[in-house]
């Protein structure tokens, strides 16, 4: 229910909080209202047609460097 | 795909279950609840129950929309269904949800205008191209989902929409923590925090668990190592003898949420004195219900709603899987009288449900 998919924003409708995101392929229509400050080319979490978050690239990079160094000692 | 393939590494995952053997220790044991059903289905489908060592256990919590959804709202949500002109609209999820006299499903075979849609949008313009009819939303869902309702009907309000209603079912997360830690009497050592509520919400709803039951929390992502490194940083908490409130999604998750969404709830919803849950009963100020300014838009102002209160069937014990107080296979019915193709209790229908997800990747591993 909460599920949220990660999307690529290749679209912004100028004026209204709408754009079009592709998610593996599959292109849709999103409202943007929840995270305006989303631009063209980025990451966002989609949910029921909605633009939750952004996604932060440099923080699931982070994330992964941790989970690397885990197990590894 | 890109943020989910990266999450789901067989290398890093050996990494993090060797990890857990190194710090939990054969004699100990921990019981994490992960709160969100996403993590419950999660934890199933990559049998993450086998990988961790026997000292850890995960109880599945109440943060399944779906289950926790009295059988009196499904009820209501026939009825309003049934009213002539009215169309109605659905997530997917809730179609099968079985109330007294059936689901919305079967209400649909005997000929109410029942529609699946994916989003509160899909509703709002169905609304746009049917003048004629009346299309009530059925909404349901914890932070996560809230605000996408907020949103649609604040379009609504603003085009000026004479013909939608929304059915508000709209909880919140912090509430039903409470009557669980309160309440329940199930022993519960640090929570797996739900990360998409938290996108919304921040982590600060969960700060009264930490500082008042000196619980550990994780608010946490949904692919495997995701759940795998929460289970890791709360365990160290354990050790350490700290109760802190720590964000594992730092990709998406901020501290205070998301503004604009804390926005648009503020606007369209007030809370509801009391709301009642499936298995924790009555629980005050845990849902939405819409301002009295957009009482147009509330289908339960617009319609007579019935709003009966309905016991669970006597042989389902969702109400006690939903707190973690038992597993989904010691419940009497499952598996037996209660499967997915005809379930008994919500926890069965939602493939978030812990009945649902133990069914489908877990069975014939029955634990001792």
């Amino acid at each position: 229910m909460c599920l949220g998919i990660p999307a690529r924003l290749v679209r912004l409708d100028g004026d209204a909080p709408l754009g079009t995101a592709e998610v593996a392929g599959v292109r849709r229509s999103v409202s943007t209202a929840l995270c305006p400050e989303a631009a063209v080319g980025d990451w966002v979490l989609v949910h029921v047609g909605f633009a939750l978050a952004r996604i932060d690239e440099d923080e699931a990079l982070r994330t992964l460097e941790l989970l690397e160094s885990m197990g590894a000692g | 795909m890109r943020f989910v393939d990266e999450f789901r590494s067989r290398e890093l995952a050996d990494g993090l279950r060797a990890e857990l053997e190194h710090l939990v220790e054969p004699d100990e044991s921990i019981r994490l609840m992960e709160v969100c059903g996403g993590h419950t289905h999660t934890i199933y489908r990559h049998g993450l129950t086998d990988l961790v060592p026997p000292g850890l256990e995960f109880l599945h919590g109440p943060g399944c929309p779906v289950c926790v959804i009295p059988m009196g709202r499904v009820d209501d949500a026939i009825w309003l269904a049934a009213q002539p002109g009215v169309l109605f609209t659905t997530f997917g999820d809730m179609l099968r949800v079985p109330g007294r006299r059936g689901s919305l499903l079967e209400a649909k075979a005997k000929g109410a205008d029942v529609r699946m849609v994916y989003s509160p949008r899909d509703a709002l313009e169905l609304a746009r191209r049917n003048p004629d009819r009346h299309v009530v939303f059925f909404a349901v869902g914890f932070e996560t989902t809230s605000p996408s309702t907020a949103l649609t009907v604040l379009e609504a309000e603003a085009d000026d929409v004479q013909n939608f209603s929304v059915f508000c079912n709209h909880v919140t997360i912090a509430p039903p923590l409470r009557a669980i830690l309160e309440t329940s009497g199930v022993r519960i050592d640090g929570f797996i925090a739900p990360g998409h509520v938290s996108a919304v919400a921040g982590t600060r709803p969960y700060d009264f668990i930490a500082e008042e039951y000196g619980k550990p929390v994780v608010v946490s992502a949904f692919e495997p190592l995701d759940i795998l490194q929460s289970a890791v940083m709360l365990v160290r908490q354990l050790h350490e003898g700290r109760a802190e409130v720590e964000n594992q999604y730092t990709r998406v998750v901020r501290r205070d949420g998301n503004p604009y969404a804390f926005a648009a709830l503020e606007r369209v919803f007030t809370l509801r004195e009391t709301f009642e849950w499936r298995g924790l009963g009555e629980i005050e100020q845990s849902a939405f219900r819409l301002r009295d300014e957009l009482a147009r838009f509330d289908a339960e102002q617009r319609f007579a709603v019935p709003g009966l209160r309905v016991p669970d069937r006597k042989a389902c014990q969702c109400g006690q899987v939903l707190v973690g107080a038992i597993r989904p296979w010691e419940c009497k019915v499952f598996g037996t009288a209660c499967t997915p193709e005809k379930p008994l209790g919500t926890c069965m229908v939602s493939s978030e449900g812990a009945c649902a997800a133990y069914y489908a990747y877990g069975r014939g591993k029955v634990p001792a």
